[in-house]
């Protein structure tokens, strides 16, 4: 096959004025309200507790709270305090930020499994205190380790995901 | 490539043309016409299909946009052919476009947005992060060796260089020590275990039985479509396994009435946007066991040459040509096209093709699509 149609253009190309271009800036700015079930387990996070959810149908302890059960499509009305403590699902050790740039401290997220929730069940976090380059991380840190938050002291909490700074690893 | 002088329009013209051109057709001839690309945020243009459906031939006909983020360039063949199996239509015009480089600093950003507003933005999250953490999950499951993975990405790599669109630095010829050593971006994921970003256009013409008969055409046939979508609550789920692909799959197979996958697909294209993914998303179309996939890497059972395994990715893929999204997915199909029409050049497979199936993926890990075409 010959190759296909189009023009290539290196990056400097279009930085560097070689063909013509326009640039426009996105002006987007949102408040989300954070609605019935996801507002109810930010306000237990800032007197730092995980709150969870139970369906009444199939019996599951659910997090990330929801209003529904999307399996049995009831709605869900019985809420239950969680353990601050949970077990490392999977993790990642992140050498690049949001606009593919490089960070010399790497982040760890983790999907943690939250304790006395159903199997399985767990939230996004990142993990602190676990070392700061690859090798290091990867000495301490594995799947199926536990973990605990580690919560901002009660004044500085404002309903938030990041009122737990991180998790860390406990014995 | 990674960045077109042509704007979406003009990208998704010379597409739409040549798809025109191979079937022998002109635009008098299209009835209807489906348009697919990824999120708007990446071009920064509201619509973006409406946008540059002067250029997919949609001007005064039923057009409509087909969207599951990363699974849109084949859901777009899914669309079209309900189009013309619907009975409504007699043709259906299917372009899915992607232009990439626009957005800056990096598309990564437009990413983002992909993740809950609420409960993982606030994390200071990146797209990379959810791909780490199930390749993670995926290889501690498995216990797969990380050259696997090296060796996945090397076979689609030497694979894309024979393909129309192969780029310099992504196709090519890597030792597994080089992938190996590659940047690591975030573990276990490293840079030459990653596709490109980059700008593409693809079409495909499909058409009812009696006018490929009236016009003496000479066609490959859809025989199966599937598609499925798996929760949204993704830290809920065991990412070690696409449940969504496995239903996706069996829906197009029971269509199909393939009966045994692994006897009759005889060749597959995967969507692998990472290497791990290729295998993760074999095991979801039932063409190896749970696990089994990384072994048979080993034995050269995916490889374009094998005589009794099943090749997978004969086109490069998204790790060897290139990742614009809707355009890369439809690059999946229309590879099994070419393999069934035994025009693929130097990708044609060894063993014969009568049937192939091709797969895309997208959202938060959510989405599947399949298409099985056959002779």
């Amino acid at each position: 096959m010959e190759p296909f149609a189009g023009t290539s253009l290196t990056d400097q190309a279009l930085t560097q004025g070689e063909v013509l271009a326009t640039q426009w800036r996105v002006k987007a700015d949102y408040a989300w309200d954070t609605g019935v079930a996801v507002g109810r387990f930010m306000a237990g996070l800032k007197e730092g507790k995980i709150l969870g959810v139970q369906c009444s149908e199939c019996n599951r302890t659910l997090i990330p709270p929801r209003a529904f059960c999307e399996l049995c499509f009831r709605p869900i009305n019985r809420w239950v305090e969680l353990r601050d403590t949970g077990v490392i699902n999977t993790f990642s050790v992140s050498f690049v930020n949001w606009d593919a740039t490089r960070r010399e401290i790497p982040e760890v997220p983790a999907v943690i499994e939250i304790d006395a929730a159903s199997p399985g069940m767990g939230i996004l976090h990142l993990l602190g205190e676990v070392g700061d380059n690859l090798d290091s991380v990867l000495a301490k840190v594995s799947i199926g380790k536990k973990v605990q938050a580690v919560w901002k002291p009660s004044e500085e909490r404002e309903g938030s995901i990041t009122d737990i700074r991180y998790f860390k690893l406990i014995d | 490539m990674r960045r077109a002088l042509e704007t979406p329009k003009e990208l998704a013209f010379e597409a739409a043309k040549a798809a025109l051109d191979d079937a022998g057709l002109t635009i008098n001839d299209i009835d209807s016409v489906v348009a697919v690309t990824a999120p708007d945020a990446f071009d920064g243009v509201h619509m973006n299909t409406e946008y540059f459906a002067d250029g997919a031939g949609a001007k005064g006909k039923p057009y409509m946009r087909s969207y599951v983020g990363g699974g849109s360039g084949v859901f777009g063949v899914i669309n079209g052919w309900y189009h013309v199996a619907s009975g409504h239509f007699d043709t259906c015009l299917v372009v899915a476009e992607e232009k990439m480089s626009s957005a800056l600093p990096h598309p990564q950003g437009a990413f983002n947005a992909i993740y809950d507003q609420f409960l993982e933005r606030p994390l200071g999250v990146n797209l990379l992060w959810i791909f780490a953490l199930e390749m993670n999950r995926y290889m501690h499951t498995h216990q797969v060796p990380m050259e696997t993975f090296a060796r996945v990405a090397q076979k689609n790599k030497r694979n894309g260089m024979d393909h129309p669109s192969s780029q310099s630095g992504i196709s090519g010829d890597f030792t597994i020590q080089q992938i190996m050593d590659s940047e690591v971006m975030a573990w276990p994921v490293q840079r030459l275990m990653v596709s490109p970003i980059s700008d593409g256009a693809g079409a495909m013409v499909l058409a009812s039985e009696e006018f490929v008969r009236k016009r003496g055409l000479s066609p490959v046939w859809i025989e199966g479509v599937g598609w499925n979508l798996d929760t949204s609550y993704w830290t809920d789920r065991d990412l070690y396994y696409p449940r969504y692909v496995e239903k996706a799959a069996r829906m197009a197979y029971d269509m199909a009435g393939v009966t045994d996958p692994r006897r009759d697909i005889h060749v597959v294209e995967p969507y692998d946007p990472f290497a791990y993914k290729e295998l993760h998303h074999l095991e979801g179309l039932q063409l190896a066991d749970k696990g089994q996939a990384p072994r048979l890497v080993e034995e050269g059972f995916w490889d374009r040459d094998t005589e009794v395994g099943i090749p997978s990715t004969p086109s490069g893929g998204l790790m060897g040509v290139g990742n614009p999204i809707a355009a890369a997915g439809m690059m999946k199909v229309t590879e099994i096209f070419w393999q069934l029409q035994g025009r693929a050049g130097k990708r044609q497979v060894k063993r014969e093709v009568r049937r192939g199936l091709a797969q895309a993926w997208g959202d938060l890990m959510q989405v599947g699509t399949v298409v099985i075409l056959g002779k």
